[in-house]
């Protein structure tokens, strides 16, 4: 199978960047070396070609209430200029995906939906749009998505866009900026655990807009540490920390969920039952004494060899130096009493529960 | 790609310096750089024997986990500890300070000369 190019393509290889498939993209792993990359997001500024995601547009004057019954946040309470974390749940109130939404206009809403599932999202949405006054549209292949990620983003992306002011664009805010003949959508969003930018743009700008963001100071940053990066803030990855057998409250991510809005919406019986006994499982960070990797699927075993639990994203953090990992643990599993460990390879590497994310920035 | 000429050189991206005596064993620049940053390293232990050819060791990347082959047969005499401490080292400095272990040859597989690997790698 032929993979799909961003607009960026070309400037990748041309960087010597290790490429891999994601989600059927061509897409960088990594320009040099992945650690230099991630600390370079946490102390600087990387730049991250993300036009692989997905951005479904719903519009029309029912899109508000359209958007409250398909996805389990409120988005009609979103302001215009304003972004939200949100997901999309079946019947049984597991995620389909999760999803960042940005309110454009009163009627007027971008989704932003993983690359992996921009198809699911967008049939969903499409079959769930019964009697609403709304279309559903995906954008995806003719919009580009620059991420400009670190505690240098605001001085680099001023720099481009010297007519917004940043100090009203606050954290999951967004504007629309230009400069010259360049038009964009500039959200204060991202997925680094760094103040940062996501640049939603056209295919045709994008590489002059790459140009002048590495002119400014940022330097390229590979899907790689991206995952190191959103794995010590936290953060969950579809396909790992969610799936189809994942509820958003065993993901301790019950928050997005608003049990109190005025429509019903779809997974809300389902959700409300779980809500109110206990999951049987949740979503804890450990850290281990090893340097090995704990990777996704390998077993949490406790002090009497029983399996309690699976990892679902392992990695070396670079910036706690050691071996860091979520995972989902019985509720069951009494750390007061017990010792939990990891089976890697037919050894049990010792771990210890931490509270997440493993790292925050400093305001 | 640089390739130092004196070296001689496994097929499984292993060098070392001499067939005879004490030999210094490493990872090739070419493996290094192709997979990725080192994080974990798990060499062979101090006195034990190794046999050319067979599983002594693993090297854990961000993305990957890599067994490592003895290139010669012979006692591990010397292990280097700071590569264990900071596997960095591997990806740094392949040929020098990010060497592995060191082995007291009693015998090899076929090896290959800087040509020949340059002539595989390329």
């Amino acid at each position: 199978m032929t993979l799909k190019q961003t607009a960026l393509d070309q400037i990748h290889i041309d960087l010597g960047a290790v490429m891999t498939d994601f989600a059927g993209w061509n897409m960088p792993l990594r320009y040099g070396s992945e650690t230099q990359e991630h600390l370079l997001v946490r102390t600087d500024c990387g730049l991250f070609d993300l036009s692989h995601m997905g951005e479904i547009w719903v519009e029309g004057e029912d899109a508000a209430r359209f958007l409250d019954f398909a996805l389990v946040g409120e988005l009609s309470k979103v302001a215009i200029g304003r972004a939200r974390y949100t997901m999309i749940c079946n019947e049984s109130g597991n995620v389909i995906d999760d999803l960042v939404v940005y309110r454009i206009e009163v009627n007027v809403f971008m989704v932003v939906a993983n690359a992996s599932n921009v198809q699911i999202v967008f049939s969903e949405l499409s079959a769930r749009n019964q009697g609403f006054a709304c279309t559903v549209k995906d954008l995806s292949e003719s919009t580009a998505l620059i991420a400009v990620q670190g505690p240098s983003a605001v001085k680099v992306v001023s720099q481009v866009f010297p007519k917004t002011n940043f100090s009203e664009l606050k954290n999951y805010g967004w504007c629309l900026s230009n400069q010259d003949e360049l038009h964009v959508i500039l959200a204060r969003t991202g997925y680094t655990g760094e103040d940062g930018f996501e640049i939603f743009l056209d295919l045709k700008d994008a590489v002059g807009l790459w140009q002048k963001l590495i002119d400014f100071g940022a330097k390229p940053a590979g899907l790689a540490c991206r995952d190191t990066l959103r794995l010590e803030a936290g953060m969950p990855l579809y396909g790992h920390e969610l799936d189809l057998q994942t509820n958003p409250i065993e993901a301790g991510l019950g928050r997005v969920i608003a049990f109190g809005k005025s429509i019903d919406f779809i997974g809300k019986s389902a959700l409300a039952q779980i809500a109110e006994s206990s999951t049987k499982r949740n979503l804890v960070g450990i850290t281990l004494e090893t340097r090995r990797i704990a990777r996704a699927g390998f077993n949490l075993i406790n002090k009497d060899g029983e399996i309690v639990g699976q990892i679902t994203s392992g990695a070396f953090s670079p910036t706690l130096n050691k071996s860091i990992a979520m995972a989902y643990l019985d509720r069951n599993f009494d750390a007061q009493l017990d010792t939990l460990s990891v089976d890697i390879r037919g050894t049990n590497e010792l771990a210890t529960l931490v509270p997440l994310p493993f790292y925050q920035r400093k305001k | 790609m640089s390739i130092p000429a004196n070296l001689h050189y496994t097929a499984d991206h292993e060098w070392m310096d001499t067939t005879t005596g004490v030999a210094t064993v490493g990872i090739t620049l070419f493996a290094a750089d192709a997979l990725g940053d080192v994080v974990y390293v798990k060499l062979p232990d101090l006195g034990s024997v190794v046999s050319a050819g067979m599983v002594c060791g693993e090297l854990e990347s961000t993305k990957s986990l890599s067994d490592l082959f003895a290139p010669a047969s012979g006692e591990i005499v010397e292990i280097n500890q700071a590569a264990i401490d900071d596997p960095a080292l591997i990806n740094k400095d392949p040929y020098g300070l990010g060497w592995l272990f060191k082995v007291s040859v009693t015998g090899t597989d076929k090896l290959l000369s800087a040509s020949e690997y340059e002539a595989k790698i390329s």
